[in-house]
Protein backbone atom coordinates (compact mmCIF):
# COMPACT_ATOMS: atom_id res chain seq x y z
CA UNK A 1 0.00 0.00 0.00
CA UNK A 2 2.53 2.60 0.91
CA UNK A 3 4.79 2.20 -2.33
CA UNK A 4 1.83 2.75 -4.25
CA UNK A 5 1.34 6.00 -2.63
CA UNK A 6 4.84 7.25 -2.64
CA UNK A 7 5.14 6.58 -6.19
CA UNK A 8 4.20 10.23 -6.40
CA UNK A 9 6.55 12.42 -4.46
CA UNK A 10 5.36 14.15 -1.28
CA UNK A 11 5.48 17.51 -3.19
CA UNK A 12 3.08 16.60 -5.31
CA UNK A 13 0.35 15.37 -2.65
CA UNK A 14 1.49 19.31 -0.80
CA UNK A 15 0.65 21.20 -3.91
CA UNK A 16 -3.09 19.32 -5.04
CA UNK A 17 -4.01 19.58 -1.23
CA UNK A 18 -2.74 23.23 -1.39
CA UNK A 19 -4.70 24.06 -4.78
CA UNK A 20 -8.15 21.80 -3.21
CA UNK A 21 -7.98 23.76 -0.01
CA UNK A 22 -7.72 27.11 -2.10
CA UNK A 23 -10.50 26.04 -4.36
CA UNK A 24 -12.81 25.31 -1.03
CA UNK A 25 -11.94 28.46 0.77
CA UNK A 26 -12.59 30.40 -2.42
CA UNK A 27 -15.88 28.69 -2.64
CA UNK A 28 -16.93 29.26 0.64
CA UNK A 29 -15.99 33.43 0.39
CA UNK A 30 -17.66 33.48 -2.92
CA UNK A 31 -20.51 31.39 -3.09
CA UNK A 32 -24.11 32.51 -2.45
CA UNK A 33 -25.85 29.10 -1.91
CA UNK A 34 -25.65 27.74 0.98
CA UNK A 35 -25.34 24.18 0.31
CA UNK A 36 -22.19 24.87 -2.14
CA UNK A 37 -20.72 26.51 1.09
CA UNK A 38 -21.52 23.53 2.90
CA UNK A 39 -19.83 21.41 -0.20
CA UNK A 40 -16.69 24.15 -0.11
CA UNK A 41 -15.67 23.49 3.57
CA UNK A 42 -16.00 19.75 2.88
CA UNK A 43 -13.58 20.40 0.25
CA UNK A 44 -11.01 22.14 2.73
CA UNK A 45 -11.72 19.06 5.28
CA UNK A 46 -10.69 16.41 2.52
CA UNK A 47 -7.94 18.54 1.02
CA UNK A 48 -6.66 17.99 4.79
CA UNK A 49 -7.54 14.58 4.96
CA UNK A 50 -5.49 13.77 1.68
CA UNK A 51 -2.72 15.61 2.90
CA UNK A 52 -2.60 13.97 6.20
CA UNK A 53 -2.75 10.00 4.59
CA UNK A 54 0.17 11.37 2.35
CA UNK A 55 2.18 12.60 4.96
CA UNK A 56 1.45 9.42 7.29
CA UNK A 57 2.56 7.33 4.49
CA UNK A 58 6.08 8.92 3.54
CA UNK A 59 6.42 9.19 7.75
CA UNK A 60 5.70 5.04 7.40
CA UNK A 61 3.31 6.71 10.66
CA UNK A 62 -0.10 5.64 11.85
CA UNK A 63 -1.16 8.47 13.69
CA UNK A 64 -1.94 10.46 11.13
CA UNK A 65 -4.54 7.97 9.33
CA UNK A 66 -6.00 7.70 13.18
CA UNK A 67 -6.16 11.54 12.99
CA UNK A 68 -8.29 11.25 9.39
CA UNK A 69 -10.72 9.20 11.51
CA UNK A 70 -11.47 11.44 13.96
CA UNK A 71 -11.74 14.48 11.15
CA UNK A 72 -14.43 12.54 9.13
CA UNK A 73 -16.58 11.95 12.13
CA UNK A 74 -16.34 15.59 12.94
CA UNK A 75 -17.02 16.85 9.58
CA UNK A 76 -19.97 14.31 9.67
CA UNK A 77 -21.15 16.04 12.69
CA UNK A 78 -20.90 19.43 11.76
CA UNK A 79 -22.44 18.95 8.43
CA UNK A 80 -25.78 17.11 10.24
CA UNK A 81 -26.15 20.09 12.38
CA UNK A 82 -25.59 22.62 8.99
CA UNK A 83 -28.30 21.00 7.07
CA UNK A 84 -30.61 21.14 9.93
CA UNK A 85 -29.96 25.06 10.79
CA UNK A 86 -30.10 25.42 6.66
CA UNK A 87 -33.50 23.54 6.94
CA UNK A 88 -34.89 25.71 9.85
CA UNK A 89 -33.18 29.01 8.37
CA UNK A 90 -35.25 27.31 4.91
CA UNK A 91 -38.65 26.79 6.70
CA UNK A 92 -38.59 30.59 7.86
CA UNK A 93 -37.19 32.10 5.11
CA UNK A 94 -38.29 29.72 1.75
CA UNK A 95 -34.47 30.31 0.22
CA UNK A 96 -31.04 28.67 0.63
CA UNK A 97 -29.34 31.72 -0.69
CA UNK A 98 -27.26 33.64 2.23
CA UNK A 99 -28.40 36.43 1.02
CA UNK A 100 -31.71 36.84 2.59
CA UNK A 101 -29.72 36.35 6.23
CA UNK A 102 -29.12 39.92 6.21
CA UNK A 103 -31.15 40.97 9.39
CA UNK A 104 -27.68 41.39 11.66
CA UNK A 105 -25.84 44.60 10.44
CA UNK A 106 -25.26 48.07 11.75
CA UNK B 1 -10.12 14.43 34.42
CA UNK B 2 -12.72 13.40 37.34
CA UNK B 3 -14.37 16.68 36.71
CA UNK B 4 -14.38 15.91 33.01
CA UNK B 5 -15.90 12.12 33.59
CA UNK B 6 -18.55 13.52 35.71
CA UNK B 7 -19.82 16.56 33.37
CA UNK B 8 -20.02 14.27 30.19
CA UNK B 9 -22.41 11.69 32.75
CA UNK B 10 -24.29 14.70 33.89
CA UNK B 11 -24.75 15.62 30.00
CA UNK B 12 -25.94 11.68 29.54
CA UNK B 13 -28.11 11.90 32.28
CA UNK B 14 -29.83 15.09 31.19
CA UNK B 15 -30.73 12.77 27.66
CA UNK B 16 -32.09 10.25 29.49
CA UNK B 17 -34.34 13.19 31.96
CA UNK B 18 -36.94 13.44 28.81
CA UNK B 19 -37.16 8.98 28.67
CA UNK B 20 -37.50 8.60 32.75
CA UNK B 21 -39.35 12.09 32.99
CA UNK B 22 -37.33 13.56 36.32
CA UNK B 23 -37.13 16.56 34.16
CA UNK B 24 -37.99 18.64 37.08
CA UNK B 25 -35.08 17.10 39.26
CA UNK B 26 -32.33 18.54 36.39
CA UNK B 27 -31.98 21.56 37.17
CA UNK B 28 -31.06 20.96 41.36
CA UNK B 29 -28.99 17.74 39.79
CA UNK B 30 -26.98 19.64 37.26
CA UNK B 31 -25.91 22.46 39.81
CA UNK B 32 -25.01 19.68 42.29
CA UNK B 33 -23.37 17.88 39.52
CA UNK B 34 -21.05 21.32 39.14
CA UNK B 35 -20.65 21.81 42.71
CA UNK B 36 -19.76 18.21 43.18
CA UNK B 37 -17.29 18.26 39.91
CA UNK B 38 -15.48 22.04 41.09
CA UNK B 39 -15.00 20.17 44.38
CA UNK B 40 -13.17 16.84 42.58
CA UNK B 41 -11.25 18.93 40.46
CA UNK B 42 -9.49 20.86 42.84
CA UNK B 43 -8.73 17.81 44.12
CA UNK B 44 -6.52 17.50 41.86
CA UNK B 45 -4.38 20.49 42.34
CA UNK B 46 -0.58 19.75 41.90
CA UNK B 47 -0.82 16.18 41.04
CA UNK B 48 -0.07 16.77 37.65
CA UNK B 49 -1.35 13.51 36.18
CA UNK B 50 -0.41 12.58 32.62
CA UNK B 51 -3.47 10.63 30.32
CA UNK B 52 -2.56 8.28 27.65
CA UNK B 53 -0.09 11.72 26.79
CA UNK B 54 -3.26 13.08 25.49
CA UNK B 55 -4.11 15.44 28.10
CA UNK B 56 -2.36 16.97 31.71
CA UNK B 57 -4.27 17.97 34.30
CA UNK B 58 -1.51 20.33 35.93
CA UNK B 59 -1.75 23.43 37.76
CA UNK B 60 -2.44 24.99 34.35
CA UNK B 61 -5.09 23.15 33.55
CA UNK B 62 -7.10 22.58 37.12
CA UNK B 63 -6.86 26.16 37.58
CA UNK B 64 -8.92 27.09 34.06
CA UNK B 65 -11.41 24.53 34.71
CA UNK B 66 -12.17 25.58 38.02
CA UNK B 67 -12.67 28.61 36.69
CA UNK B 68 -14.99 27.35 33.67
CA UNK B 69 -16.95 25.53 36.35
CA UNK B 70 -17.01 28.09 38.58
CA UNK B 71 -18.59 30.87 36.03
CA UNK B 72 -20.45 27.82 34.28
CA UNK B 73 -22.19 27.49 38.00
CA UNK B 74 -23.09 31.18 37.77
CA UNK B 75 -24.47 30.87 34.27
CA UNK B 76 -27.07 28.34 34.94
CA UNK B 77 -28.45 30.28 38.72
CA UNK B 78 -28.79 33.18 35.60
CA UNK B 79 -30.10 31.25 32.89
CA UNK B 80 -32.83 28.89 34.72
CA UNK B 81 -35.65 31.11 32.33
CA UNK B 82 -33.74 29.75 29.38
CA UNK B 83 -34.09 26.32 29.74
CA UNK B 84 -37.84 26.52 31.79
CA UNK B 85 -39.37 28.28 28.71
CA UNK B 86 -38.43 26.20 26.15
CA UNK B 87 -40.32 22.70 25.06
CA UNK B 88 -37.06 20.44 24.61
CA UNK B 89 -35.26 21.43 27.74
CA UNK B 90 -33.75 18.32 28.30
CA UNK B 91 -31.88 18.74 25.07
CA UNK B 92 -30.26 21.95 26.03
CA UNK B 93 -29.07 20.83 29.52
CA UNK B 94 -27.21 18.15 27.97
CA UNK B 95 -25.81 20.43 25.04
CA UNK B 96 -24.59 22.98 27.48
CA UNK B 97 -22.88 19.85 29.17
CA UNK B 98 -21.29 18.79 26.34
CA UNK B 99 -19.66 22.10 25.42
CA UNK B 100 -18.22 22.59 29.03
CA UNK B 101 -16.68 19.26 28.40
CA UNK B 102 -15.29 20.40 25.06
CA UNK B 103 -14.17 23.69 27.37
CA UNK B 104 -12.14 21.37 29.60
CA UNK B 105 -10.30 19.36 26.86
CA UNK B 106 -9.34 22.48 25.41
CA UNK B 107 -7.73 23.66 28.86
CA UNK B 108 -6.11 20.44 29.32
CA UNK B 109 -4.78 18.83 25.91
CA UNK B 110 -1.13 17.75 25.23
CA UNK B 111 -1.93 17.04 21.77
CA UNK B 112 -3.39 18.45 18.78
CA UNK B 113 -5.85 15.80 18.38
CA UNK B 114 -7.19 16.79 21.82
CA UNK B 115 -7.21 20.27 20.53
CA UNK B 116 -9.51 19.74 17.40
CA UNK B 117 -11.84 17.53 19.61
CA UNK B 118 -11.85 20.02 22.51
CA UNK B 119 -12.82 22.36 20.11
CA UNK B 120 -15.23 20.42 17.73
CA UNK B 121 -16.63 19.18 21.02
CA UNK B 122 -17.72 23.11 22.15
CA UNK B 123 -17.98 24.37 19.00
CA UNK B 124 -21.05 22.01 17.63
CA UNK B 125 -23.33 23.02 20.53
CA UNK B 126 -22.94 26.16 21.01
CA UNK B 127 -24.18 25.97 17.02
CA UNK B 128 -27.19 24.41 18.14
CA UNK B 129 -27.68 26.67 21.20
CA UNK B 130 -27.28 29.62 19.06
CA UNK B 131 -30.10 29.08 16.88
CA UNK B 132 -32.14 27.49 19.64
CA UNK B 133 -35.16 30.21 18.97
CA UNK B 134 -36.20 28.11 15.84
CA UNK B 135 -38.70 30.88 14.67
CA UNK B 136 -36.74 33.96 15.24
CA UNK B 137 -35.04 34.62 11.92
CA UNK B 138 -32.26 36.53 13.54
CA UNK B 139 -31.53 33.23 15.42
CA UNK B 140 -31.13 31.30 12.72
CA UNK B 141 -29.11 33.55 11.30
CA UNK B 142 -26.23 33.69 14.01
CA UNK B 143 -26.56 29.99 13.96
CA UNK B 144 -26.03 29.63 10.49
CA UNK B 145 -22.95 32.29 10.32
CA UNK B 146 -21.61 30.75 13.70
CA UNK B 147 -21.39 27.22 11.54
CA UNK B 148 -20.23 28.59 8.53
CA UNK B 149 -17.58 30.63 10.47
CA UNK B 150 -16.63 28.00 12.85
CA UNK B 151 -16.13 25.15 10.37
CA UNK B 152 -14.07 27.53 7.96
CA UNK B 153 -11.66 28.16 11.05
CA UNK B 154 -11.66 24.38 11.88
CA UNK B 155 -10.58 24.04 8.10
CA UNK B 156 -7.39 26.59 8.67
CA UNK B 157 -6.50 24.96 12.04
CA UNK B 158 -6.53 21.23 10.59
CA UNK B 159 -4.36 22.59 7.73
CA UNK B 160 -1.96 24.04 10.19
CA UNK B 161 -2.43 20.75 12.24
CA UNK B 162 -1.68 19.17 9.42
CA UNK B 163 1.53 21.01 8.02
CA UNK B 164 2.92 20.78 11.68
CA UNK B 165 2.32 17.04 11.52
CA UNK B 166 4.41 16.48 8.46
CA UNK B 167 7.36 18.59 9.23
CA UNK B 168 7.76 17.10 13.03
CA UNK B 169 6.09 13.82 12.51
CA UNK B 170 3.88 14.08 15.62
CA UNK B 171 0.76 15.08 17.10
CA UNK B 172 2.40 15.49 20.33
CA UNK B 173 2.81 19.04 21.93
CA UNK B 174 6.37 17.62 23.50
CA UNK B 175 7.43 15.72 21.01
CA UNK B 176 6.88 18.78 18.65
CA UNK B 177 8.53 21.12 21.16
CA UNK B 178 11.55 18.82 21.35
CA UNK B 179 11.29 18.60 16.96
CA UNK B 180 11.90 21.89 16.28
CA UNK B 181 14.15 22.98 18.75
CA UNK B 182 17.14 23.07 16.37
CA UNK B 183 16.99 26.15 14.29
CA UNK B 184 17.15 25.53 10.69
CA UNK B 185 16.39 21.55 10.59
CA UNK B 186 12.69 22.73 10.34
CA UNK B 187 11.35 22.24 6.84
CA UNK B 188 9.88 25.48 5.77
CA UNK B 189 6.46 23.97 6.03
CA UNK B 190 6.32 23.89 9.88
CA UNK B 191 6.75 27.54 10.03
CA UNK B 192 3.31 27.83 7.05
CA UNK B 193 1.32 25.18 9.49
CA UNK B 194 2.42 27.47 12.51
CA UNK B 195 0.81 30.58 10.93
CA UNK B 196 -2.26 28.61 9.72
CA UNK B 197 -3.04 27.45 13.26
CA UNK B 198 -3.00 31.19 14.49
CA UNK B 199 -5.34 31.74 11.82
CA UNK B 200 -7.80 28.83 12.95
CA UNK B 201 -7.24 30.19 16.88
CA UNK B 202 -8.02 33.89 16.05
CA UNK B 203 -10.89 33.25 14.38
CA UNK B 204 -12.32 31.28 18.08
CA UNK B 205 -10.91 33.82 19.78
CA UNK B 206 -12.35 36.22 17.53
CA UNK B 207 -9.40 38.68 17.52
CA UNK B 208 -9.05 41.38 14.54
CA UNK B 209 -8.83 41.02 11.42
CA UNK B 210 -10.95 37.56 11.99
CA UNK B 211 -13.78 38.80 14.33
CA UNK B 212 -16.58 40.03 12.11
CA UNK B 213 -18.75 36.90 12.80
CA UNK B 214 -18.41 37.68 16.55
CA UNK B 215 -20.90 40.79 16.86
CA UNK B 216 -23.60 39.48 14.53
CA UNK B 217 -23.22 36.07 16.49
CA UNK B 218 -23.42 38.21 19.61
CA UNK B 219 -26.51 40.17 18.76
CA UNK B 220 -28.65 37.02 17.50
CA UNK B 221 -28.33 34.14 19.51
CA UNK B 222 -30.39 34.12 22.79
CA UNK B 223 -29.03 36.31 25.41
CA UNK B 224 -28.05 33.30 27.75
CA UNK B 225 -25.99 31.80 24.76
CA UNK B 226 -24.48 35.12 24.33
CA UNK B 227 -23.28 35.28 27.91
CA UNK B 228 -21.96 31.67 27.46
CA UNK B 229 -20.49 32.47 24.13
CA UNK B 230 -18.67 36.07 25.82
CA UNK B 231 -17.57 33.97 29.20
CA UNK B 232 -17.05 30.36 29.02
CA UNK B 233 -16.67 29.66 24.80
CA UNK B 234 -13.77 33.12 25.38
CA UNK B 235 -12.13 31.38 28.18
CA UNK B 236 -11.49 28.12 26.80
CA UNK B 237 -10.30 29.40 23.23
CA UNK B 238 -8.03 31.62 25.15
CA UNK B 239 -6.41 29.30 27.50
CA UNK B 240 -5.79 26.76 24.51
CA UNK B 241 -4.33 29.56 22.67
CA UNK B 242 -1.99 30.55 25.17
CA UNK B 243 -1.13 26.60 26.20
CA UNK B 244 -0.44 26.20 22.31
CA UNK B 245 1.61 29.40 21.32
CA UNK B 246 3.43 30.20 24.91
CA UNK B 247 4.76 26.69 25.21
CA UNK B 248 4.77 24.26 22.34
CA UNK B 249 5.75 27.01 19.62
CA UNK B 250 7.34 29.27 21.84
CA UNK B 251 10.73 28.34 20.40
CA UNK B 252 9.80 29.83 16.90
CA UNK B 253 8.62 33.09 18.01
CA UNK B 254 9.86 35.10 15.71
CA UNK B 255 7.61 33.22 13.09
CA UNK B 256 4.28 34.69 14.43
CA UNK B 257 5.26 37.36 17.22
CA UNK B 258 5.08 39.99 14.65
CA UNK B 259 1.84 38.96 12.96
CA UNK B 260 0.45 38.66 16.35
CA UNK B 261 1.88 41.91 17.42
CA UNK B 262 -0.11 43.79 14.12
CA UNK B 263 -3.70 41.74 15.11
CA UNK B 264 -3.47 42.65 18.64
CA UNK B 265 -3.40 46.29 17.91
CA UNK B 266 -5.92 45.94 15.61
CA UNK B 267 -8.25 43.87 17.93
CA UNK B 268 -7.62 46.31 20.25
CA UNK B 269 -8.75 49.32 18.11
CA UNK B 270 -11.56 47.92 15.89
CA UNK B 271 -13.00 46.38 18.92
CA UNK B 272 -13.24 49.52 21.19
CA UNK B 273 -13.67 52.05 18.12
CA UNK B 274 -16.58 50.37 16.59
CA UNK B 275 -18.36 49.22 19.93
CA UNK B 276 -18.74 53.25 20.11
CA UNK B 277 -21.19 53.26 17.44
CA UNK B 278 -23.44 50.83 18.62
CA UNK B 279 -27.17 51.63 19.53
CA UNK B 280 -27.94 47.85 21.08
CA UNK B 281 -26.25 46.96 24.22
CA UNK B 282 -25.71 42.95 23.08
CA UNK B 283 -23.85 44.03 20.31
CA UNK B 284 -21.74 46.76 22.05
CA UNK B 285 -21.11 44.11 24.34
CA UNK B 286 -20.02 42.04 21.14
CA UNK B 287 -17.18 44.10 20.31
CA UNK B 288 -16.35 45.00 23.66
CA UNK B 289 -15.81 41.51 23.67
CA UNK B 290 -13.53 41.68 20.90
CA UNK B 291 -11.46 44.26 22.56
CA UNK B 292 -11.17 42.27 25.74
CA UNK B 293 -9.74 39.42 23.69
CA UNK B 294 -7.02 42.08 22.37
CA UNK B 295 -6.15 42.67 25.68
CA UNK B 296 -5.82 39.13 26.79
CA UNK B 297 -3.66 38.82 23.66
CA UNK B 298 -1.19 41.35 24.90
CA UNK B 299 -0.57 38.56 27.96
CA UNK B 300 -0.25 36.07 25.60
CA UNK B 301 2.46 37.62 22.99
CA UNK B 302 4.06 38.83 26.63
CA UNK B 303 4.78 34.90 26.61
CA UNK B 304 6.49 34.83 30.10
CA UNK B 305 6.43 33.32 33.46
CA UNK B 306 3.38 36.12 34.28
CA UNK B 307 1.32 35.55 30.97
CA UNK B 308 -1.10 32.57 32.15
CA UNK B 309 -2.00 34.12 35.71
CA UNK B 310 -2.74 37.21 34.41
CA UNK B 311 -4.68 35.78 31.39
CA UNK B 312 -6.36 33.57 34.20
CA UNK B 313 -7.40 36.66 36.47
CA UNK B 314 -8.55 38.83 33.17
CA UNK B 315 -10.58 35.67 32.10
CA UNK B 316 -12.25 35.57 35.58
CA UNK B 317 -13.11 39.04 36.18
CA UNK B 318 -14.24 39.55 32.58
CA UNK B 319 -16.32 36.65 32.57
CA UNK B 320 -18.16 37.45 35.91
CA UNK B 321 -18.61 40.88 34.72
CA UNK B 322 -20.10 39.74 31.72
CA UNK B 323 -22.59 37.39 33.67
CA UNK B 324 -23.73 40.64 35.30
CA UNK B 325 -24.22 42.88 32.74
CA UNK B 326 -25.91 39.70 30.61
CA UNK B 327 -28.42 39.02 33.29
CA UNK B 328 -29.28 42.50 33.99
CA UNK B 329 -29.57 43.32 30.08
CA UNK B 330 -31.72 39.65 29.69
CA UNK B 331 -33.89 41.24 32.54
CA UNK B 332 -34.34 44.61 30.70
CA UNK B 333 -34.54 43.71 27.28
CA UNK B 334 -37.41 41.05 28.40
CA UNK B 335 -39.37 44.33 30.44
CA UNK B 336 -38.86 46.70 27.90
CA UNK B 337 -38.77 44.50 24.64
CA UNK B 338 -35.96 46.34 23.43
CA UNK B 339 -32.27 46.10 24.31
CA UNK B 340 -31.24 49.34 23.12
CA UNK B 341 -29.56 51.98 25.38
CA UNK B 342 -32.43 54.03 25.67
CA UNK B 343 -34.01 51.05 27.62
CA UNK B 344 -31.62 51.72 30.64
CA UNK B 345 -32.67 55.22 30.76
CA UNK B 346 -33.67 56.34 34.44
CA UNK B 347 -33.14 53.06 35.68
CA UNK B 348 -31.60 53.95 38.37
CA UNK B 349 -34.61 55.29 39.63
CA UNK B 350 -36.80 52.67 39.21
CA UNK B 351 -34.45 49.39 40.12
CA UNK B 352 -31.28 51.27 42.08
CA UNK B 353 -30.26 47.28 42.66
CA UNK B 354 -29.82 46.32 39.00
CA UNK B 355 -28.44 50.09 38.10
CA UNK B 356 -25.78 49.53 40.97
CA UNK B 357 -24.79 46.34 40.15
CA UNK B 358 -24.61 47.09 36.35
CA UNK B 359 -22.71 49.97 37.49
CA UNK B 360 -19.88 47.88 39.12
CA UNK B 361 -20.04 45.37 36.58
CA UNK B 362 -19.20 48.02 33.49
CA UNK B 363 -16.71 49.67 35.78
CA UNK B 364 -14.88 46.20 35.92
CA UNK B 365 -15.19 45.83 32.41
CA UNK B 366 -13.96 49.41 31.57
CA UNK B 367 -11.31 48.91 34.28
CA UNK B 368 -11.42 51.38 36.84
CA UNK B 369 -10.51 51.02 40.57
CA UNK B 370 -11.61 49.05 42.59
CA UNK B 371 -12.81 46.75 40.67
CA UNK B 372 -11.40 43.50 39.71
CA UNK B 373 -11.35 44.76 36.04
CA UNK B 374 -8.57 47.19 37.08
CA UNK B 375 -6.20 44.32 38.65
CA UNK B 376 -6.90 42.28 35.75
CA UNK B 377 -5.92 44.88 33.19
CA UNK B 378 -2.92 45.81 35.12
CA UNK B 379 -1.68 42.78 35.61
CA UNK B 380 -1.73 42.17 31.79
CA UNK B 381 -0.18 45.85 31.25
CA UNK B 382 2.62 44.51 33.33
CA UNK B 383 3.39 41.84 31.86
CA UNK B 384 3.31 42.76 28.15
CA UNK B 385 5.53 45.65 29.75
CA UNK B 386 8.31 43.10 31.21
CA UNK B 387 7.97 41.83 27.59
CA UNK B 388 9.38 45.01 26.01
CA UNK B 389 6.41 45.74 24.30
CA UNK B 390 5.62 49.33 25.12
CA UNK B 391 4.26 50.49 22.09
CA UNK B 392 2.07 47.93 22.03
CA UNK B 393 0.86 48.84 25.94
CA UNK B 394 0.32 52.94 24.89
CA UNK B 395 -2.16 51.92 22.20
CA UNK B 396 -3.84 49.30 24.82
CA UNK B 397 -4.00 52.18 27.54
CA UNK B 398 -5.44 54.52 24.68
CA UNK B 399 -8.13 51.89 23.78
CA UNK B 400 -9.21 51.09 27.13
CA UNK B 401 -9.74 55.31 27.22
CA UNK B 402 -12.57 54.61 24.38
CA UNK B 403 -13.69 51.80 26.00
CA UNK B 404 -14.53 53.69 29.42
CA UNK B 405 -16.51 56.17 27.35
CA UNK B 406 -18.81 53.51 25.52
CA UNK B 407 -19.39 51.64 29.40
CA UNK B 408 -20.60 54.97 30.73
CA UNK B 409 -23.01 55.68 28.34
CA UNK B 410 -25.00 53.13 29.64
CA UNK B 411 -24.31 54.43 33.13
CA UNK B 412 -25.47 57.64 32.18
CA UNK B 413 -28.45 56.81 30.61
CA UNK B 414 -29.35 54.83 33.73
CA UNK B 415 -28.46 57.59 36.60
CA UNK B 416 -29.33 60.94 34.47
CA UNK B 417 -31.57 60.53 31.47
CA UNK B 418 -35.26 61.16 31.67
CA UNK B 419 -36.97 57.47 32.24
CA UNK B 420 -39.38 56.35 30.33
CA UNK B 421 -41.88 54.94 32.39
CA UNK B 422 -42.41 54.73 36.32
CA UNK B 423 -42.82 51.10 36.36
CA UNK B 424 -40.58 49.13 38.50
CA UNK B 425 -38.77 46.14 36.47
CA UNK B 426 -39.74 42.85 38.23
CA UNK B 427 -36.61 40.53 39.45
CA UNK B 428 -36.74 37.14 40.55
CA UNK B 429 -35.32 36.38 44.29
CA UNK B 430 -32.67 34.10 42.59
CA UNK B 431 -31.58 36.61 40.27
CA UNK B 432 -31.39 39.29 42.88
CA UNK B 433 -29.19 37.15 44.79
CA UNK B 434 -26.76 35.94 42.29
CA UNK B 435 -26.30 39.98 41.12
CA UNK B 436 -25.60 40.64 44.65
CA UNK B 437 -22.99 37.70 44.88
CA UNK B 438 -21.48 38.73 41.73
CA UNK B 439 -20.91 42.42 42.50
CA UNK B 440 -19.45 41.36 45.77
CA UNK B 441 -16.97 39.20 43.93
CA UNK B 442 -16.13 41.72 41.52
CA UNK B 443 -15.12 44.13 44.84
CA UNK B 444 -13.61 41.39 46.23
CA UNK B 445 -11.06 40.54 43.52
CA UNK B 446 -10.22 43.94 43.03
CA UNK B 447 -9.24 44.40 46.69
CA UNK B 448 -7.57 41.04 47.23
CA UNK B 449 -6.20 40.09 43.50
CA UNK B 450 -3.54 38.22 45.11
CA UNK B 451 -5.82 35.32 46.20
CA UNK B 452 -5.97 34.44 42.15
CA UNK B 453 -3.01 35.61 40.58
CA UNK B 454 -0.58 33.88 43.40
CA UNK B 455 -2.42 30.39 42.05
CA UNK B 456 -0.05 30.25 38.45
Amino acid sequence: MNSAIQVIPLEWYLLLSTVLFTIGVLGVLFRRNAIIIFMSIELMLNAVNLLLVAFSSFLSDSKGQVFVFFIMAVAAAEVAVGLAILMMVYRNTKSSDINTLNKLKW
Amino acid sequence: MKALILLSSLGVISLLAEIFSFKKLLYPLVLLGLTVAFVLNIGEWNTNVTYFKMMQFDNYAVAFTSLIIVVAFLWFLMAEGFFKDETNQTDHYSLVLFALVGAVLMVSYTNMTMLFLGIEILSIPMYILAGSKKGDIQSNEAAFKYLIMGAFATGFLLFGITLVYGSTGSFNLEEIKNAVSVPGTVPSIFYVGVLLMLVGMSFKVSAAPFHFWAPDVYQGAPTMITAFMATIVKTAAMAAFLRLFDDTFHRVEATWAHVLWIMTALTLLTGNITAVFQTTTKRMLAYSSVAHAGYMLLALLAANGYSSSSILFYTLAYSIGSIATFCIISIVANAKGDDGIHSFNGLAKTNPLLAGVMTIALLSLAGIPPTAGFFAKYFIFTSAFMAGNVGLVLIAILASLIGVYYYFRIIIAMYFKEKASEEEIQVDMNHKLLLIVVAFAIIALGLFPDAVIRLL
